[in-house]
């Protein structure tokens, strides 16, 4: 077996890694997408940030509901997801706006990142639960149980 | 060349961070996400000791280093997705105000230790 000649914590290393200069690219990608103006370039962060929240959130969800490979939350959670988001550029921010004069607005920033990045974990669990109940009752995997706990509109029969 | 470096930090700092948070797990046990919690810390006083840096040193800012040290190891040392998802998973199981010192204290740790970043080079350039 192949697995075997590389060893788990190697292999797992190696998705972390993997991940994490994936997403740090796309961070990157969206700070040259995104327009910044001069000594006020907090979109491109609070964008990455509250964007990662949001994926997050949807990603715990099919965490718990399918059995993924177990390299897949190294990769993708630890990896890609936390390489995308950043704590110290968001602080850098707010640093800059406190640097050019602007602590009103440097306060504001960090305010309105949490305020919106939390919801949006939030948000991102609701969507993947609705995508995730939504799947079972239609699903292939569908019991006669789950029948009775479909809403009127999924009984079977009245979708197609 | 820039996209490489942003990925050869990010890897090391994606890697990093997973050390770092097994470590402090390990070490801790609590339900309260300490690893999270110091990379967060850390990262904060790395990229104010090198914004710093920037300022005494010139050439720094627009440096392939910068690059590597600051977009790649830094943003990918520190994270805000897992900090958002662990104060959302603390908030729901009921430890509401374990959710609301977590949230509080990662900024404000945060603020002090960039604070302290730049007063250590404030400190070595008047020596």
């Amino acid at each position: 077996m192949p697995n075997a000649l590389v060893p788990h914590r190697s292999r797992v290393l190696a998705a972390v890694a993997l991940g994490g200069a994936l997403g740090s690219s796309l961070r990157y990608g969206v700070s040259l997408a995104l327009p910044h103006a001069d000594g006020g370039a907090v979109w491109p962060t609070l964008t990455v940030n509250v964007l990662g929240c949001l994926v997050i959130g949807v990603f715990t969800v099919f965490l718990e509901a399918a059995e993924p490979h177990h390299l897949l939350r190294p990769f993708f959670g630890v990896g890609v997801l936390g390489g995308f988001t950043t704590f110290s550029s968001y602080l850098a921010d707010a640093g800059g706006l406190l640097a050019t004069g602007q602590p009103f607005y440097a306060a504001l920033y960090l305010l309105l990142t949490v305020l919106l990045a939390l919801p949006a974990v939030i948000c991102g669990a609701m969507l993947a639960r609705m995508v995730v109940a939504r799947s079972r009752r239609s699903g292939p995997g569908a019991s006669p149980d789950n029948a009775h706990d479909t809403a009127p509109e999924t009984t079977p029969g009245t979708e197609s | 060349m820039t996209l490489l470096l942003v990925a050869l930090g990010g890897a090391a700092g994606a890697v990093l961070r997973y050390g770092i948070d097994r470590g402090v797990r390990r070490g801790h046990g609590s339900a309260f996400p300490w690893g999270t919690f110091t990379v967060n810390v850390v990262g904060s006083f790395l990229i104010a000791l090198l914004a710093g840096g920037a300022a005494l040193f010139d050439g720094f800012g627009s440096s392939g280093l910068r690059t590597l040290l600051v977009v790649g190891l830094c943003g990918a040392l520190t994270t805000f997705s897992t900090f958002g998802q662990d104060a959302v998973r603390l908030y729901a199981s009921g430890a509401r105000s374990h959710a609301v010192r977590y949230v509080s204290g990662t900024v404000l740790g945060g603020v002090a230790a960039a604070g302290l970043g730049l007063g250590t080079v404030a400190l070595f350039a008047q020596l």
